[in-house]
């Protein structure tokens, strides 16, 4: 119990992972195999890899929404038993509860944990205002961009309070701009709650913006090709930092680990089709 | 005015410096001259089909000892709601129906959804019961109105029971559909903010399956009419089906149409009352896209 205190102990471990599913022909497929991964506490990570190689896989299993088949899923020492309250998870889709407006939809989380309703709609209404939408508290999602969407369910997730933070290409669907925008409203967010995040992208340059560590996978089944340590100092202005040398070193090398698992997952789907 | 628009295939241009307010006025015109031709046609429909009724059963076209026709109908309307039936005045006949279809339909789409809701979550549960749904979905409602009058005799419940039945499958499926199609992520997305089982049902299933039911409401308030009619055929003291059937019996085929057209007022009623209700609870959702169609 003691680990769970103990911040030398890590957030998030990996060991030995393999995940198998079932295709509908009763064949098994491997999607990851010996993928171990550590993420120290507050420390922000991010996996790239080829599509379809296995990384929402691997947030599920953090997140105790699936199992491991064979290997160990620890989340602060302890291995994962279904889902932990701990951890907080912004989706690649729209999660929003569209019948819900913005403060109730940030409330949720407060008030299915059993906290006064007061109480909750107080946080809520503060999250709201620090994710810049004091304005919008009545509207419905649709009645919203998808940036400001996006805003909701950062607030809807940081409302909990997370110490393990998980993103699924949360801000794939949205234009250049607007991705750089959320990019530092959300190195903001977290370097105040101090969580320690897995950020899934196949945004390279997404993952060297945001992450103090960038995994590669391969291409399935998925294992770490690399791990590249980004030594940017912080705070990082995300829309200067992409034309500096370093940074641009920095893709050019990551970017040649990752090429080739691209290449060969296209060339998979290929031979597959 | 008429001259800043200009017709051109369809689409509208507008001349150069026409200012927004003669923009939006000249839209507004132009909708509200559909809307008018809409209602002109459909009101010129139904003057031509009621015309052609009349004219041919009274010259003899087509019989109108089967077909009657419009101004007999009416005038049998006009008797049957002041004075009623031998046995009763028209309301009361009217309340028996709605009596036995309401109850059903409250009954059946209460029912239907709570078990629709329940095997949906439920894997196991839907896995080993569904082959018993689909054969009792398999039988044709009505002919189980017999033995309802059996089982429940001439009053009220023997009427119910049919409405119950006739509800119950079409809401029942439905539910059960709507949660099956409710979003994957968003019950991942439920469950990690902490959500209990109970919860993700009544936060997330439920609301998401909710568009899928008032659809198999709609339909089914008819069904639940038709279950209480059917029942009254087979034996029934009051109600709007047992006016059809004595009605019948004395080949007054202008009453039966008269009753036909009282129990087409009642279902539209109810269908314009539920989509009030529905509007009222799907306020979240987006307006439909659409260019003004109805
Ligand atoms: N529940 C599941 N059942 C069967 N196959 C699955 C399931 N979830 C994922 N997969 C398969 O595992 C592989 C990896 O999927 P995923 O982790 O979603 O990849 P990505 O890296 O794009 O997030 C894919 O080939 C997918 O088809
Ligand atoms: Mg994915």
């Amino acid at each position: 119990m003691s680990d769970q205190q103990n911040p030398s102990v890590p957030a998030i471990e990996l060991i030995n992972v393999s995940r198998r599913f079932l295709s509908p022909d009763g064949k098994s497929f491997m999607t990851l195999q010996d993928f171990s991964m550590t993420v120290a506490r507050g420390e922000f990570v991010a996996l790239v890899g080829p599509t379809g190689c296995g990384k929402s896989t691997t947030l599920n299993l953090i997140t105790g929404l699936g199992r491991p088949s064979s290997g160990e899923v620890r989340v602060m020492g302890q291995p994962v038993r279904g889902i932990d309250p701990r951890v907080g998870f912004v989706f690649q889709a729209d999660a929003l509860f569209p019948w819900r407006n913005v403060i109730d939809n940030v409330a949720a989380g407060p008030l299915f944990r059993g906290r006064p309703r007061a109480e909750a709609y107080e946080a809520a209404h503060d999250w709201i205002g620090r994710v810049g939408l004091a304005k919008f508290e009545r509207h419905y999602p649709h009645q919203l961009s998808g940036g400001m969407r996006k805003r909701v369910a950062l607030a809807q997730t940081f409302i909990n309070g997370p110490e393990i933070l998980l993103m699924d290409e949360p801000f794939s669907a949205l234009d250049v701009q607007t991705r750089v925008v959320m990019h530092e409203e959300l190195l903001q967010l977290w370097s105040i709650s101090k969580a320690s995040v897995v950020f899934v992208t196949h945004d390279l340059e997404e993952a060297i913006g945001l992450a103090d560590k960038v995994y590669v996978l391969t291409a399935r089944p998925a294992t770490v090709k690399a791990i590249h340590a980004i030594d940017i100092p912080r705070p990082r202005v995300i829309s200067e930092i992409r034309y500096e040398p370093h940074f641009i070193e920095l893709s050019r090398t990551i970017w040649k680990d990752l090429r080739e698992e691209v290449q060969m997952s296209s060339d998979d789907m290929k031979s597959a089709a | 005015m008429t001259d800043i628009a200009i017709q051109s295939g369809g689409a509208i241009l507008y001349a150069p410096g026409t200012s927004d307010v003669e923009i939006e006025a000249a839209a507004r015109a132009a909708a509200l001259q559909r809307k008018r031709t809409v209602i002109f046609w459909r009101c010129f429909i139904l003057a031509v089909m009621l015309g052609a009724w009349e004219v041919t059963a009274r010259t003899g076209i087509i019989d109108a000892f089967f077909y009657s026709y419009p101004s007999a109908i009416a005038e049998r309307l006009y008797e049957l709601v002041l004075e009623g039936t031998d046995e009763a005045p028209l309301w009361y006949h009217l309340w028996i129906t709605m009596e036995e279809a309401l109850i059903g339909f409250f009954f059946g789409s209460v029912f239907g959804i709570v078990f629709g809701v329940a095997l949906g979550r439920n894997r196991m549960a839907s896995d080993v019961l569904s082959v018993y749904i689909k054969v009792l979905n398999a039988i044709p409602r009505v002919v189980l109105a017999p033995i309802f009058i059996l089982l429940f005799g001439f009053g009220l419940w023997s009427k119910v029971a049919l409405s119950f039945i006739m509800v119950f499958f079409v809401v029942f499926s439905n539910a059960f559909q709507g949660v099956l199609e409710a979003d994957r992520a968003m019950i991942a997305n439920a469950q990690i903010l902490g959500a209990s089982p109970w919860q993700v049902t009544r936060s997330v299933i439920i609301p998401s399956a909710m568009s899928w039911i008032f659809a198999s409401l709609h339909i089914s308030f008819g069904f639940a009419i038709v279950g209480a009619i059917v029942g009254e055929f087979i034996g029934a003291r009051y109600g709007i089906g047992f006016i059809i059937q004595t009605a019948r019996g004395v080949h007054d085929t202008a009453e039966m149409y008269a009753s036909i057209v009282i129990i087409v007022v009642v279902v539209l009623t109810a269908e314009y009352l539920m989509t009030l209700l529905e509007q009222r609870l799907a306020r979240w959702r987006p307006a439909p896209v659409g260019d003004g169609h109805e």
